[in-house]
């Protein structure tokens, strides 16, 4: 098992060089001069020379990357241009409204998806089958920044019950917290939803054909005793593994959530970044997420190891 | 170690000391941990014209060895020269000429051609490889090779998926022609064929090798099917050849337990004979190739093993005749009778086989399978 | 694991092939190409399915709820929101095959590298698509066209390249299965050098997985196309984009909820439908893959 994980995080050296690698040369793409690009609209030369100096853009391309992976190291992503801040501070900042949402939502998907599945197995080839497909594949399917906006107009604007945008946060008041959370979590987890539903149908369909299964059903068990004792404990360690990786996919959800709900965490961040040339703050959101998705990776595949006897010697 | 063959032509192939290890795990800096030694020091040499028969269970390397000689696999150590000319030296660019010389015809007529090719375009690859006829004449020649094979000249439009198992294998037959080669190596050629079929495809190879005087590399682990087809047979187990001379020599006198094991299992033997077989039995499963027992690797099978069996060496002991083994003491072993020779098929299966053997169709009129 | 032989069909029998007749069966499977095929259509022929031009500003007609007139409405600036879906497919469309044909263009070859020389190159590639796998599909997207610049080209040259690894993967693990099949030993046997192996044996067995995986990651990129140009990162104004159109929608949702129900409508139906149509489109090819 050890030997397993040594060579998962061996592995790992080499991605992360290269995904700083892509990271660092994204500010590269930008036509021209960087350090014009940085200084914003018509700048004087001392400026663009200062900015030139200061990003040690006057440097040999390696010995910038050095810099900037030396940064990186000790937690510091770079300076935000816009907001004048370190760009690490900003990101400690919007990270637990974001986590708020995707967990949130992550929690929504494994209720749905696992229940649906589940349901969409037992009946397996009937109707009921046939109608949870349907809805699992328009869950993927429906581009979710219009199913906010058609939450918002349903529950904000026709029924007046929520509001349609804005976000208190939890220590404030938990109510208003929640009233401001539970429509941008639902649209996060549609889409994981239908996957999740997906893999928990075909992991319980696999179980319930499987000797096991037969055997328990043989002794005169319960079918829900077996459904849900037998059959659903062998499908659910696959299920969890997924959604840890889902999680990805709820991050980019986040992007465009937040900015239908206006809520200020991760996405609204980039976005915003984005249309304010701010390119650290860019980078900086871009390499955080994918460090998350790769500890959260690495995370479920010990999990997996360890819930699989036959990995663990 | 090498050894001349009795006739005094010279060889076409040769190998000398072919290894072929693999690796199974590392260290994580790279170093080799387990090791598969798939083939061990194999020396032999091949006359032109001649089919050997290498024998063995599956798993003892045969197949692996068959790679290795036309440098499909490329081998760990020692050299393989065909026709003169170093195989094993070559660079990739220069091998892919050579290809032309040696050939391969696959085990499973279902698997070895590619399903989106017509069968014109499969048998006509090679020719256009290696410029075997200016392209103009391609199509003509694809149609003689089909012809050749007993196929009609109009199945080449026509897809893999169209054909049966037996005619699958007459267009892998044609393919390996195509570029005409030197040498075929039959990897287990018809052992996934109906017997019937077997028999026919069988006395296509032969008839190939009289008209076009090839030379076979013929694998199998089916002895009854070896003694009608080869000149001469090597007998592998765990990767190293523990026995090898004239066919009729390895089955009148076997001088290996091991051959002994292989041709007392043989039902027409059992059957035709009534003799106890159990002297010549293997006791216990064949060991893993990744740890094999040291000394002589049949020592925790062999009916015959003593203790100093542990410590020799597998090295090939050549009579005069050219018959050669690997077992140390093979000199003080019980004698053994004809083990197959007299042996009437009485297994329905064989009998089907024998009977398809001596009765061969006439030349060129095979009947389509 | 070995792909199943899917044994090759010449156009002229298609329609007679066991892998057409399990396709036709799947009714879900037949209304995403229908609706493909119709998507396709209304792109191509725009200019003579739209009643008015799509940016020819109406003032007097300015948010109109669906009528006769207007079937389903105007925008804000009073421009036939029918017309603009229809002339938006075409930026739709564009974006799911231009992005999708960029990632098949590196993906492929990049694939067929890994799997098929092996050692280095493949270790550089993995480690490669393990990276920008990392990232999140949008985000990554974003990122890519906040550097390019803000237009549909770059939104689509952006997808594009973060679409790549899902190709290279795809085509990497179908190379490694197939390299020990024995018709691609043969090609090897018979002399054939290893770029001819690759693009003569075993890049026509690996077509219909690609075109089950085109299918899906069309989808995914008009959805990302979309999510770009609502955020203003794709297809600029005046030029109609479904994706564009919830953005502007969405300050007028309270007196025009028309503006936002349609584009978001035809989004999801057309994403749906190549959904579907790779779904039917794997189950045909593999019926072992149904589950």
């Amino acid at each position: 098992m050890l030997r397993l994980l040594g060579h998962r995080l061996l592995q790992l050296i080499p991605t992360i060089f290269i995904l700083s690698l892509i990271i660092f040369s994204l500010q590269h793409l930008l036509p021209g001069d960087p350090a014009l690009a940085l200084a914003g609209e018509n700048p004087d030369p001392e400026t663009v020379a200062a900015i030139r100096a200061r990003y040690g853009l006057d440097q040999p391309i390696f010995m910038q990357y050095l810099y900037w992976v030396g940064g990186v190291l000790t937690g510091d992503l770079g300076l935000s241009m816009r907001h004048n801040l370190p760009v690490t501070t900003l990101v400690l900042q919007k990270l637990p409204v974001t986590l708020q949402l995707a967990i949130m939502g992550i929690v929504l998907a494994l209720v749905f998806g696992v229940v649906g599945g589940v349901i969409a197995a037992v009946r397996r080839n009937t109707s009921i089958d046939y109608a949870a497909n349907v809805v699992s594949l328009a869950g993927i399917s429906v581009p979710n920044f219009w199913l906010g906006i058609m939450l918002i107009l349903l529950f904000s604007i026709q029924l007046r019950w929520l509001p349609a945008s804005g976000y208190v946060p939890l220590s404030v008041d938990w109510r208003m917290n929640l009233a401001t959370t539970v429509m941008p979590a639902f649209v996060l987890g549609t889409a994981i939803a239908g996957i999740i539903m997906r893999h928990t149908r075909s992991a319980m369909i696999q179980a319930l054909e499987s000797d096991y299964v037969r055997t328990a059903r043989a002794k005169g068990l319960s079918p829900t005793v077996v459904v849900v004792k037998h059959a659903m404990r062998n499908a659910l360690t696959p299920i969890i593994t997924l959604g840890a990786l889902e999680f990805g996919a709820l991050l980019s959800g986040a992007v465009l959530t937040e900015q239908i709900f206006a809520i200020p965490g991760f996405g609204k961040l980039i976005v915003d970044a984005v249309f304010t040339r701010d390119y650290a703050v860019v980078q900086g959101v871009v390499l955080v997420t994918a460090l998350f998705y790769i500890t959260l990776n690495l995370l479920a595949d010990i999990g997996y190891i360890l819930a699989n006897p036959r990995l663990r010697s | 170690m090498s050894f001349e063959t009795t006739s005094s032509q010279p060889p076409l192939l040769v190998a000398s000391d072919v290894s072929k290890h693999f690796t199974l795990r590392r260290t994580i800096f790279g170093r080799p941990l387990t090791k598969v030694r798939a083939v061990d020091d194999i020396s032999f040499s091949l006359q032109p014209g001649e089919t050997l028969a290498i024998v063995g269970e599956s798993g003892c390397g045969k197949s692996t060895l068959g790679r290795v000689l036309m440098r499909l696999i490329e081998p760990s150590a020692g050299a393989v020269t065909l026709d003169g000319v170093e195989l094993t030296a070559l660079s990739n660019r220069d091998m892919l000429a050579q290809r032309s010389k040696i050939q391969l015809v696959f085990q499973d007529p279902y698997a070895s051609l590619n399903p989106r090719m017509t069968i014109g375009q499969t048998v006509g690859e090679p020719l256009m490889l290696h410029n075997v006829v200016p392209k103009a004449q391609r199509a003509e020649r694809v149609k003689e090779l089909l012809k050749m094979v007993g196929l009609r000249p109009e199945h080449a439009s026509r897809y893999p998926h169209e054909f049966s198992g037996g005619q699958r294998q007459r267009v892998v037959i044609a393919r390996a022609l195509a570029s005409e080669p030197k040498i075929l190596v039959c990897d287990e050629a018809v052992s996934a064929l109906d017997v019937s079929i077997q028999a026919q495809v069988l006395n296509l190879l032969k008839s190939l090798q009289k008209k076009l005087g090839l030379a076979y590399i013929f694998i199998s682990h089916d002895l009854s099917v070896v003694k009608h087809i080869a000149d001469r047979v090597a007998v592998m187990y765990l990767g190293k050849v523990v026995e090898l001379g004239e066919t009729r020599k390895i089955f009148s006198t076997p001088r290996h337990p091991y051959t002994r094991a292989l041709l007392s299992a043989i039902p027409a033997a059992h059957l035709g004979h009534g003799r106890d077989t159990a002297a010549h039995a293997l006791a216990g499963d064949l060991p893993s190739p990744i740890d094999p027992p040291s000394g002589c690797r049949l020592h925790t099978r062999c009916p015959h093993a003593r203790p100093e069996c542990k410590a020799v060496d597998m090295s090939l002991d050549v009579e005069a005749d050219g018959h050669a083994n690997a077992c140390a003491f093979w000199k003080e072993l019980p004698q053994t009778d004809d083990l197959l020779g007299k042996g009437r098929a009485t297994d329905p299966r064989l009998a089907k086989l024998f009977a398809a053997f001596s009765n061969p169709l006439p030349e060129g009129e095979q009947a389509p399978c | 694991m070995a792909q199943p032989a899917i044994p090759y069909i010449p156009f002229s029998q298609l329609f007679e092939s066991r892998v057409w007749r399990r396709f036709s069966k799947t009714k879900s499977a037949v209304f995403g190409l229908v609706v493909v095929l119709i998507v396709v259509f209304v792109a191509v022929f725009a200019p003579f399915l739209a009643p008015y031009d799509p940016a020819a500003q109406i003032w007097t007609a300015v948010r109109q709820p669906p009528s006769a007139l207007y079937w389903l409405g105007t925008d804000e600036s009073g421009r036939d929101i029918f017309s603009r879906l229809v002339f938006g497919a075409r930026a739709s469309l564009m974006a799911g095959v231009i992005s999708v044909s960029i990632a098949i263009a590196l993906g492929v070859p990049l694939g067929l590298a890994a799997g098929f020389v092996g050692g280095l190159v493949d270790g550089v590639i993995s480690r490669f698509t393990d990276a920008m796998l990392a990232t999140p599909f949008l985000i990554l997207a974003i990122a890519f066209a906040a550097f390019l610049g803000p237009s549909l080209t770059n939104a689509m040259l952006a997808i594009g390249i973060t679409a790549t690894p899902l190709f290279i993967r795809l085509t990497r693990g179908q190379v490694l299965s197939l390299r020990s099949e024995e018709y691609v030993e043969a090609a090897r046997s018979v002399g054939n050098p290893g770029w001819r192996v690759a693009l003569r044996h075993v890049l026509p067995n690996i077509l219909p997985q690609l075109l089950v995986q085109t299918t899906i990651t069309i989808a995914t990129a008009i959805i990302a196309e979309a999510s770009m140009s609502f955020l203003g990162l794709g297809q600029q104004p005046p030029a109609p984009s479904w994706g564009s159109m919830l953005n502007s929608a969405q300050r007028f949702l309270s007196n025009a909820p028309w503006m936002a129900l349609w584009p978001g409508m035809i989004i999801f139906l057309t994403v749906l439908s190549f959904n579907l149509l790779g779904d039917g489109l794997r189950d045909a090819f593999d019926p072992r893959s149904k589950t």
